[in-house]
């Protein structure tokens, strides 16, 4: 019986959130949608479908997807493949380097590769600048365990050099490239803030159209049905993804991650691997250098002004406040959105890791994910702008969003963490006969407070950096970090740009220090945080 | 625990600190006031202080975007405002924002003061502020270099002699994207106008987001600019601007307006119905048809008052080309189709 009031009590936060702050909206997108006059409506979204114009949107997001999801396995396998099977000079730094652009906020990426211009090919290039992790990750994270017995027996039978790397190692890590290549298009599907300010006026994803709609056109109808057309692909795909990903499995040995790594043997290995690590630093490196320069680059020579003037409100500028004060609220925010993220989330990880099955929760929880930023906020404007919850306006609808985005993270972070304590010190200190609340207090808390600690700096950065839902809420007087570079970026003129530029050098720093830090607490593997 | 309780309460405080300056702010005893604008929005900052040493009101001016967008946020948050008084929306937009009741009717003294024709509202809900023409601008040194008269009329825009030239605003984010659209539906009917913009979009127009990177951006006759049109929508009152801007003093304006292309733009101010602050919104309000800022807007905002004792600059008297019958359409007409226009535009020329 307490068993049953435990397990409620442990639920009824993170259900009661999820389900007020992220069910209703959606349901009330629903409602929107398909029963615009009340009355249950289907042909909005035949009318969506049936638009010439929105049809193209739709066509448009997904070839961009696939153009970029192949792209990102272009660069990403030989990447991952150097990564998890080369021993060399700077491997871990290499590996740490190629997670960060995964962490960068999509508009510092945009501000990025913005000064390309506007065109295909600097989205392309975002997109894959943002993604090579996904493949680096998973399908590095699989190839790191292949037992390099396989390849040496394969080189015996007479595969060398790159034959053996298409004939043994790609067909058995299928279902990993699957795996990754789902979410690298889920992903770019979704993109929203890259082709905001990557694709120039003619060129929108469903994402953007979504904004589009709602915030130039204030065609409601069109947004909720666009949504729902969006969800549908979504989760038609990461349906497929998880079937085609269990059919490709192929049974094979499992090994531990040691020792599979080695020096480059041959000429060729070697030039490889040279060719290869460089290529990838360049290519990770690269775009934040630029962006680097370009925020250190003034009218006369490098300067520091961007800089030292980012505490001053520019006359006629886009701006209500400083960069500065811009700057304040957005780490008010991510803080608030962290605090909130941890709690509800760090409780939903603690019930996680109690249930011996927890799938109902584990994918309520996991819901907001597969559903996009732009989603939630555009959810937040249909639900919570009428009684009985009217909260525009409200600071509060910022930090929300942002912690609901970030609980999935929270959850994934510390319930693996949790788990184990439950099992192994907590039962060992019951069995040397401390009360179930002094294992509370004295094991379990400060052991998951270290997990709490990295699931917080995860949860700040990504709420710093949110930008599809804080798109639609933010209030007009108080922009956050990313709504500012985004309207500076709309302004020509180098004042402006400068201002962006110094803005996303700041969010940069930022982020790659928490993403650094996360790498130290180290959190598990990659697949799991994603 | 308990630590953890007081680090949350300390961040909420923070947070709601930081985030809690909005209308209805009162700090001591003075009243600040938040004016919800356009991106292209100025004032000269000793006319602003003199109003606001004056009034005792502090005036937060908050620009959100393009017209556009600030009246769809204002539509979104209609009784429940992000401001007090809204300054921006034209009169292409008026139907729309009044069907949503985002306004409170307040009918100023000073609108004894200004021209009939720019009332559109006879309850008052707006009040007109400015108005000024969108018609397309050429840059005069281009044309003479090229040896090419500058387009005489709309029809000459698609004349393969000129050719990759414009650069038009996107009516869906833009004002006078909006206003040119709705110069070209005027000027070739509701049957003609969607043939006129394919010949466009075949004779290589460009379409940018809005009128600042239109202008600065891609336009070749603005000073300091970096572009290569020759051809961009803007206001007839654009080249006094560049004379104004000049860095060396001109004689002539450096660029021409094309007359027949000018669509007439009235823009409007409104005090936001949920503000808790109405009088002092009411002398804000006031402010905008005051003398003083009446005199102001031409060389901020380059567009002309609406009051009868507003003096022009010496500029403008001498060089602003004043459009003798612009372009309209009945504002019912505007509301009944401006969704539908945009949308197929939109398809006609950018999918």
């Amino acid at each position: 019986m307490k068993r049953v009031a435990v397990r409620a009590a442990l639920l009824a936060p993170p259900v009661l959130f999820v389900g007020l702050l992220f069910v209703y909206p959606l349901v009330r997108i629903l409602d929107v949608g398909l029963r615009p006059g009340g009355r249950l409506d289907l042909s909005v979204l035949g009318d969506v479908l049936g638009d010439v114009g929105l049809r193209g949107v739709v066509w448009f997001t997904l070839w961009q997807a696939v153009v970029s999801t192949v792209l990102t396995l272009a660069v990403g396998l030989p990447a991952a493949y150097l990564l998890s099977r080369f021993e060399f000079r700077g491997r871990r730094a290499l590996a740490a380097l190629v997670f960060v652009p995964f962490v960068l906020p999509t508009v510092v990426v945009g501000a990025a590769f913005a000064g390309a211009g506007r065109s295909l090919a600097a989205l392309f290039a975002a997109h894959v600048f943002f993604n090579v992790a996904v493949v680096t990750g998973v399908v590095g994270g699989f190839w790191s365990h292949v037992d390099p017995a396989i390849e040496d027996a394969a080189e015996e039978l007479g595969a060398r050099g790159f034959r053996r790397f298409t004939a043994v190692l790609l067909p058995l890590a299928r279902p990993a490239i699957v795996g990754a290549a789902t979410l690298v298009f889920l992903f770019t599907f979704t993109s929203f803030g890259v082709v905001l300010l990557l694709g120039g006026p003619g060129r929108a994803t469903i994402e953007v159209e979504i904004y589009r709609q709602t915030s130039q056109l204030l065609n409601l109808p069109a947004a909720a049905a666009l949504t729902l057309v969006q969800i549908g692909v979504v989760t038609a795909l990461l349906w497929a993804g998880g079937i085609a990903e269990t059919r490709s499995v192929v049974r094979q040995p499992v090994v531990s991650e040691r020792g599979v790594a080695r020096s480059p043997r041959s000429r060729g290995e070697r030039v490889f691997v040279r060719a290869t690590a460089f290529g990838l630093a360049v290519f990770v490196l690269g775009p934040p250098a630029r962006l680097l320069l370009r925020s250190l680059r003034g009218p006369g020579g490098l300067t520091l002004s961007r800089f030292t003037e980012l505490g001053n409100v520019r006359r006629g500028g886009v701006l209500p406040v400083s960069p500065l004060g811009a700057i304040a609220d957005s780490v008010a925010f991510a803080a608030v959105a962290a605090v909130i993220a941890v709690l509800i989330g760090g409780v939903a990880a603690f019930a996680v890791a109690r249930a011996r099955r927890a799938s109902g929760l584990r994918t309520l929880i996991g819901l907001p994910l597969g559903v996009s930023a732009v989603t939630i906020g555009f959810g937040y404007v249909v639900a919570f702008g009428r009684a009985p919850l009217d909260l525009r306006g409200s600071a509060l609808l910022v930090p929300l969003a942002q912690a609901l985005i970030a609980i999935p993270f929270v959850v994934r972070l510390m319930a693996p963490v949790l788990a184990s304590i439950q099992e192994d010190v907590a039962e060992n200190a019951a069995a040397l006969g401390a009360s179930p609340r002094d294992v509370l207090r004295d094991v379990t808390l400060p052991m998951a407070s270290r997990a709490a600690l990295g699931a917080a700096v995860f949860a700040f950065v990504v709420s710093l950096g949110e930008f599809g839902a804080t798109a639609f809420l933010a209030r007009a007087d108080h922009p956050t970090m990313p709504i500012a570079i985004y309207r500076l970026l709309g302004q020509p003129g180098a004042a402006s740009v400068g201002q962006a530029t110094a803005m996303s050098v700041l969010l940069m720093a930022v982020t790659a220090v928490a993403a650094y830090a996360i790498g130290r607490v180290r959190v598990g593997p990659f697949g799991r945080m994603i | 625990m308990k630590r953890a309780i007081a680090i949350t309460a300390v961040f909420v405080a923070l947070a709601g600190a930081c985030t809690r300056t909005g209308p209805g702010d009162v700090r001591s005893s003075h009243v600040t006031i938040t004016l919800l604008t356009h991106d292209s929005f100025d004032v000269t900052a000793s006319v602003l202080r003199r109003f606001e040493a004056q009034s005792g009101i502090t005036v937060k001016v908050v620009p959100v975007g393009d017209a556009g967008q600030l009246v769809n946020r204002a539509i979104l948050s209609a009784g429940n405002p992000e401001g007090d008084v809204l300054f921006g929306i034209d009169n292409n937009q008026l139907s729309t924002a009044l069907a949503a009741d985002v306004f409170l009717p307040y009918t100023s003294p000073r609108l004894a003061e200004v021209d009939p024709p720019y009332e559109l509202d006879p309850q008052h809900r707006v009040t007109p502020v400015d108005h000024g023409e969108v018609c397309i601008n050429d840059d005069k040194a281009f044309f003479d270099r090229a040896g090419l008269a500058p387009p005489q009329t709309l029809e000459d825009l698609v004349d393969p002699r000129y050719r990759g030239m414009l650069v038009v605003e996107n009516p869906a984010t833009s004002t006078p994207g909006l206003a040119f659209l709705l110069a070209t539906i005027a000027h070739f009917g509701p049957m003609g106008w969607e043939d006129y913009w394919r010949s466009l979009r075949a004779n290589d127009v460009l379409v940018v987001d809005g009128w600042e990177s239109a202008y600065y951006g891609e336009f070749s006759g603005a000073g300091g600019g970096e572009g290569t049109h020759p051809l961009v929508v803007s206001y007839a009152s654009s080249p006094v601007a560049e004379m104004v801007f000049a860095e060396t003093p001109l004689t002539e304006p450096p660029t021409g307006v094309m007359e027949s292309s000018c669509f007439r733009q009235i823009e409007l101010a409104g005090i936001l119905r949920g503000t808790q602050q109405v009088e002092a919104a009411q002398q804000l309000v006031d402010f905008l048809l005051s003398t003083d800022f009446q005199n102001d807007i031409p060389l901020r905002m380059f567009v002309y008052p609406v009051t009868d004792d507003a003096t022009l600059p010496e500029v403008f008297a001498q060089n602003a080309v004043v459009p003798a019958s612009p372009l309209s359409l009945p504002a019912k007409q505007i509301a009944a189709n401006h969704e539908d226009w945009v949308q197929r535009w939109t398809d006609i020329v950018l999918r």
